[in-house]
């Protein structure tokens, strides 16, 4: 009687527990800037990712495990982040996602390091892959690759012999500007105003005057994304009449929608648009759109890609080592073949940077129009 | 000189909302004798709240405009005098100028997490175009900001000192016990002002967010403006806060202009310090004495 009741007991166990590989999710910790000043940048990332998760789940996940994704609130403020961050390596992150401005990156990055787990942030900010870091992994371009290619568009095109810089007062700003100065230099394009903006800030009409006033025959803009809208309606309103010339955070679509009419004539380098001529980028934009009902910028993109990234490198190494996932993806190139979702060629550089075509841009009636495609720097 | 005047005018648009806001202050200092420290936040909900109206109800915009000025006045004049000043005031300044802090971070957090905390595209009264002055393009925007602003701010003068329920409001705030012999209804003349100020917070929101953007965050800036204003001018009178307002918004664009953007939030601080050093009353308040 007894012996039957154990194999009973042992057999309801066995159809009752659900296999192993169901039972064992990996998770993913994104520690971004969901309120405060990168809010716009951090909620496209997040949305981007959740898309990611819900599209490979929906395929059987990563080496036949489920994705747990978990959002950690940094409201932009580098002590939050790192308190996240190491939260999120205390909660066993299988790697941490995030955050996307680079002053936190830079305030954070150090934790996972030491963790030895990949970091795969939204930052641009030419300092953060420069410090040795090997478990940094950028999802866009380094502004060390993207201003040679906004001071040639500057020469070249816009033929521009004078041109006003105005950048924001925190890593992100300041890297770009000390990226884009040496940059004009070498094109020969004398610098009419160099004037700073603080991060957060809502009123720029002084700066617009200023712009107007220093007359140059172009006007480089490096802000954020939400500064990047009040000041292109600032300058609007003073009548600056000047072309606008900037990087990706200048003409996504979250600007386009907050600058309104003052966006257009916008244009640019961008290394991610879902208007580019790259079908996986468009198909995730309809995708992206349907499911938040508005259109994505490019951090989306960079986070979607952000999961693609992990997924490929896990199923390369065939394991779920944390130190391994970053040790896969240093050096490596991703093509859409191997990993769909991350969508185009994509090669990491040793220090985290990466290589990739991007696209020269314009605003046009309210839309972001692809103007060229440029190549990768070194294919 | 054409350089200096826009840099004037732009100071003047900004300066005119912190002297909306400082009304405010100085409304609520003359009836319950504290400080909303919510006042910046009061600014910025009415802009959240109709574009919560137009996005989530599908509402037309004149229409969310309307409700949304209404539930805001009926919320923040009415319901804020009923639910926090009335019931903390009986225990002292001290709690009620707590409470207004907290809620003050309601207000933020309530609007971040009900609404967003992205910025939002606000629609504006008039169109983004410059007209040229004198040498200068000056924003139809602003030149919108300032009549307004000060249309609003010389009818609410004219009422206060013209009208005979303005001249009640300022018997009750002066002495309300001498008011209430007089036969005046000290309540309904408190609940005035607390309504007025909410119309004006009202006002001074739809005038400002087409240009901040609105956002949860928008109070902290305009809210401490404001405050400085307030002392600027003097606590205790109206002309005061739009002197305190104008002065400050100028303050601000020439410092942003002429010395840095990064120190520009220092400067108005400077000229707080000196006004308490010089004349704590402000350039317009009068002195007060209390018995202790």
């Amino acid at each position: 009687m007894q012996q039957s009741i154990l194999v009973l007991g042992i057999a309801a166990a066995a159809v009752l527990a659900p296999p192993a590989a169901a039972q064992e999710k990996i998770k993913l910790v994104n520690v971004v800037e969901l309120s405060g000043a990168g809010a716009t940048a951090g909620t496209n990332w997040k949305n981007g990712i959740d898309l990611a998760v819900a599209d490979i789940n929906a395929r059987g996940g990563v080496l036949g495990r489920q994705i747990e994704i978990v959002h950690y609130d940094t409201q932009t403020n580098p002590g939050n982040t790192r308190a996240a961050v190491q939260r999120a390596i205390d909660e066993g992150t299988y790697a941490v996602l995030g955050p996307v401005f680079s002053g936190p990156i830079g305030a954070s990055m150090q934790i996972a390091q030491r963790a030895e787990i990949a970091q795969i942030v939204g930052g641009e900010a030419a300092g953060l892959t420069r410090q040795g870091n090997q478990y940094l992994f950028r999802t866009s371009l380094s502004q060390s690759a993207a201003m040679p290619k906004i001071a040639a568009y500057l020469k070249n095109t816009v033929k521009a012999s004078s041109v006003t810089v105005v950048w924001v007062n925190n890593d992100f700003g300041k890297g770009g500007r000390d990226a884009i100065l040496p940059e004009l230099q070498k094109a020969g394009i004398r610098v009419a105003a160099d004037i700073s903006t603080e991060q957060g800030q809502a009123d720029f009409a002084a700066d617009a005057i200023k712009v107007k006033n220093a007359n140059a025959d172009a006007v480089f803009v490096y802000l954020n994304e939400e500064e990047s809208a009040r000041f292109l309606r600032a300058a609007k309103q003073q009548g600056v009449d000047k072309p606008m010339v900037g990087e990706t955070t200048l003409l996504g679509s979250k600007v386009i929608e907050l600058a309104g009419d003052a966006a257009n004539g916008v244009r640019g380098h961008v290394g991610l648009s879902i208007d580019a001529p790259v079908p996986a980028f468009q198909e995730f934009g309809r995708k992206f759109q349907a499911r938040f009902n508005y259109a994505s910028d490019h951090n989306g993109l960079k986070g979607y890609m952000a999961v693609a990234m992990i997924k490929w490198a896990t199923e390369k190494q065939r394991k779920f080592d944390k130190k391994g996932l970053a040790d896969t993806l240093r050096g490596a190139t991703i093509t859409p073949a191997e990993e769909p979702g991350i969508m185009i060629t994509t090669k990491i550089e040793a220090n985290g940077d990466l290589d990739r075509e991007s696209y020269l841009a314009e605003v046009e009636g309210g839309r972001q129009i692809i103007k060229a495609t440029l190549p990768m720097i070194n294919p | 000189m054409a350089e200096f005047l826009a840099y004037l005018i732009a100071g003047l648009a900004t300066g005119a909302i912190y002297a909306l806001a400082a009304i405010g202050f100085t409304l609520v200092w003359q009836t319950s004798q504290t400080i909303n420290f919510a006042q910046g936040e009061f600014v910025m909900l009415p802009a959240i709240l109709i574009l919560a109206a137009v996005k989530l109800a599908g509402l037309p915009v004149w229409v969310a405009a309307i409700l949304g000025i209404v539930a805001f006045i009926a919320l923040f004049g009415w319901g804020f005098k009923l639910v926090i000043v009335d019931p903390m005031i009986r225990h002292g300044v001290l709690p009620l100028a707590i409470a207004t802090m907290a809620l003050s971070i309601i207000m933020k957090e309530g609007a971040k997490d009900g609404f967003t905390a992205e910025a939002q595209r606000f629609p504006s009264l008039v169109p983004q175009e410059t007209v040229s002055l004198l040498g200068i393009s000056i924003s139809l925007q602003h030149i919108a900001i300032i009549i307004v602003a000060c249309l609003a701010i010389g009818a609410l003068q004219w009422f206060v000192t013209r009208t005979k329920t303005g001249r009640q409001m300022q018997a009750s705030a002066q002495n309300p016990n001498v008011a209430l012999i007089l036969g005046i209804p000290v309540a309904q003349m408190v609940m005035l002002t607390f309504l007025i100020n909410a119309a004006l917070a009202a006002l001074a929101s739809i005038l400002i967010s087409p240009i901040y953007l609105a956002k949860f965050s928008n109070g902290e800036v305009i809210g401490l403006f404001a405050f400085i204003a307030a002392i600027v001018g003097g606590f205790n009178q109206v002309r005061g806060a739009l002197a305190g307002g104008l002065s400050v918004g100028v303050i601000d664009s020439l410092a942003a202009a002429y010395i840095s953007t990064s120190y520009r939030l220092a400067v108005p601080l400077v000229l707080l310090v000196g006004i308490i050093l010089i004349k704590p009353e402000g350039l317009f308040g009068r002195k007060e004495e209390r018995g202790v």
